[in-house]
């Protein structure tokens, strides 16, 4: 176990100096002029022109550049925001909150729902079943906004359960606005996690292993749970983890459209108005936290199985 | 004294495309407390699923009649904590070892699971009897395996496991699905001698299925012989071999090479085996059968007794000589 989690902070590491390379050049090559932001679109001085362009370190080439920002966003130092003249740190931080209690909710939602009813179609084959096929099939193809326009539609408009907007105040005030946010964005991971779930039971549950479980006198629920449920865990843990990944990204939309003040609706305004540092700030968040879901839901399933931290099979 | 396991007029059914098929017709066997029954035949005779049918793991859909009785009770009865209750008395030994232990879970943990779930019998207690009974199945040290998981074990050694699992719950029969065909020469014979000590030692009652005549003379008091679903010859052990009764077993006996004797070219059976469902009105043995007369193809023989035994063959008085002179 200790080597395998060797390697894959090893691979973590260059899977991060990668991403980090790729969000410093997509960002730079991006169309644009900072410096029109800084201006707001009126014509400078060129003297004023040169100092800024100093400031902001826009005449080295491309690589010092890169070396230079790398290396003080290792050291937590993002640069300055364009647009808003703070630490770009310090913005991203008083929005991650909202981004971390989001994704989280929604992945809480993600395993529970998702193995829920995956479950339940696994061990109730005919009309259960064919419920739950139909529904997550729907489900898997409807994207976040889609989702979060009916969510909206339902459950804040018609019925009025929960807010459509804002943040909230308190835990509980909180907890209630981001519930439907959690759930648009959670819909399709769900749907997906409950299909594999499904599968991944049935499959179990017709091994020889469960076989010998039943002849030895075990009860139905305790086969179920120590055997069909224990092993198939090991493919829902995997999807589970790059499904929350993978809904890091997807949080940019649904907090547009919920107006939650999170890194995500941040990311977007920042593109709109060129805040260079602070795309490169978030996006270098993102994939960092990306890649460590990845890799989380990577060591969770070895965890699992220990039959993968053999060899290099991993 | 009835007998402890009491099969009568066993027929199953399992659906194969629309329409359930038989794979068993007519199976009778009676095991008495303690005495080892063999059963043999080729792939497909139906040798599993007659053990399958007594441990109440047949496939779903598959239909059912005849009578199973455990130590008198009516097992195709048997619902919930009853059948949870029978099959810790009923032990069943896979073939398989790899594929029937889970692998994810600690082999301490397979062990000990029946107990702690069935017995109510506590954590630390369950890992003693488990330790025990690894030794008693000559696994020196268990301890120190309870931590490992199925795949860092040899298959001899996880099919050790499978037996000391199967006799923790203390069970009065063991049936053993061909437990050493997966395994190499060598560990086959070590696993054949920890399965018929432990049975003398315990009284066990066994049902022991295999392929090999010879193996089941080895280590059962009586051996029933399987073709297409069907037992065609059940005698003592000793017999079959040099007296058989019916041509199948003495094909059967004929097809394992002597190690004494060189032979040219190896015996085999004719034909290839059929399955209960293609069995035509006669005896199912008679299209491969070299002592077949018409008779034969247009007669099902019914099980009779003969001098210690039954066989289930219409020439079975006509051939008693021929037979135990050619293959004696």
């Amino acid at each position: 176990m200790a080597g395998y989690l060797a390697r894959r902070a090893a691979m973590l590491l260059v899977t991060l100096l990668v991403s980090s390379f790729l969000v410093f050049t997509g960002v730079t090559l991006a169309p644009g002029d900072p410096l029109a932001t800084l201006s707001g679109n009126r014509s400078l001085p060129p003297e004023t022109v040169a100092v800024l362009r100093e400031r902001y370190h826009l005449d080295d080439p491309f690589l010092v550049r890169y070396v230079a920002w790398l290396g003080d966003a290792v050291r937590g130092d993002l640069g300055v925001s364009i647009a808003q003249r703070q630490d770009v740190s310090d913005l991203i931080a008083s929005r991650a909150g909202t981004t971390a209690a989001l994704v989280l909710y929604a992945s809480a939602i993600v395993v529970a729902a998702g193995v829920g009813f995956g479950l339940l179609a696994a061990l109730r084959p005919g009309i259960v079943d064919s419920m739950v096929v139909a529904g997550t099939a729907a489900a898997v193809a409807v994207p976040p906004f889609i989702a979060a326009i009916v969510l909206i539609a339902v459950f804040a408009v018609a019925l009025d359960w929960f807010p459509a907007f804002g943040t909230g105040s308190g835990l509980l005030g909180q907890i209630r606005h981001l519930t439907l946010p959690a759930f648009a964005l959670a819909a399709a991971s769900t749907a997906a996690v409950a299909r594999v779930t499904r599968t991944a039971v049935r499959e179990e549950l017709g091994r020889e292993h469960v076989q010998t479980a039943v002849s030895r006198g075990i009860s139905y629920p305790a086969v179920v749970r120590r055997h069909a449920l224990r092993n198939a865990a090991v493919p829902i843990a995997t999807l589970a983890g790059m499904s929350t990944a993978s809904m890091i990204a997807l949080a940019a939309v649904v907090e547009r459209v919920f107006g939650l003040n999170g890194l995500g609706a941040y990311l977007v305004n920042a593109a709109l108005s060129k805040d260079i540092a602070v795309v490169q700030g978030i996006c270098l968040v993102l994939v960092t936290a990306f890649v460590l879901v990845n890799t989380l839901g990577d060591v969770v399933a070895a965890a699992l199985d220990p039959r993968i931290t053999l060899g290099r099979r991993a | 004294m009835s007998p402890l396991l009491e099969v009568s007029g066993l027929t199953v059914r399992l659906p194969v495309g629309h329409q359930p098929k038989p794979v068993l017709s007519d199976v009778s066997l009676t095991i008495a407390a303690g005495e080892a029954l063999g059963l043999v035949g080729e792939s497909g005779s139906g040798k599993s699923m007659t053990a399958r049918a007594v441990a109440r793991l047949l496939p779903p859909g598959a239909q059912v009649e005849g009578d199973i009785r455990y130590a008198g009770t009516d097992l195709r009865a048997l619902r919930g904590q009853q059948l949870r209750e029978l099959r810790t008395r009923v032990a069943v030994v896979f073939q398989d070892p790899r594929a029937h232990v889970n692998p994810v879970r600690r082999i301490g943990d397979f062990l000990t699971e029946a107990l702690r779930l069935t017995g109510r019998v506590s954590r630390r207690e369950a890992t003693d009897r488990a330790v025990r009974a690894l030794d008693e199945v000559a696994v020196a040290d268990g301890r120190r395996l309870l931590d490992r998981y199925p795949h860092q074990l040899s298959g001899g050694m996880l099919q050790r496991v499978m037996i000391a699992a199967a006799l923790l719950t203390e069970p009065r029969l063991l049936l053993a699905d061909e437990p050493t065909t997966a395994l190499d020469v060598t560990t086959q014979a070590e696993v054949m001698a920890i399965i018929d000590g432990l049975r003398r030692q315990r009284g066990l009652s066994l049902l022991f299925i295999t392929h090999d005549l010879d193996l089941a003379a080895a280590v059962c008091d009586r051996t029933a012989v399987m073709y297409a679903g069907r037992i065609v010859e059940t005698r003592p052990s000793a017999l079959l071999h040099g007296h058989p009764l019916h041509p199948y077993t003495a094909a059967l006996g004929a097809a394992r090479p002597s190690v004494t004797t060189r032979v040219d070219r190896l015996a085999t059976i004719p034909g290839r085996p059929l399955s209960a469902f293609e069995v035509p009105d006669g005896c199912a043995f008679a299209a491969r059968c070299v002592y077949a007369q018409d008779p034969c193809r247009t007669h099902r023989p019914e099980l009779a007794s003969v001098d210690e035994g039954e066989v289930a063959c219409l020439r079975a008085e006509d051939l008693r000589e021929t037979l135990a002179v050619t293959h004696g």
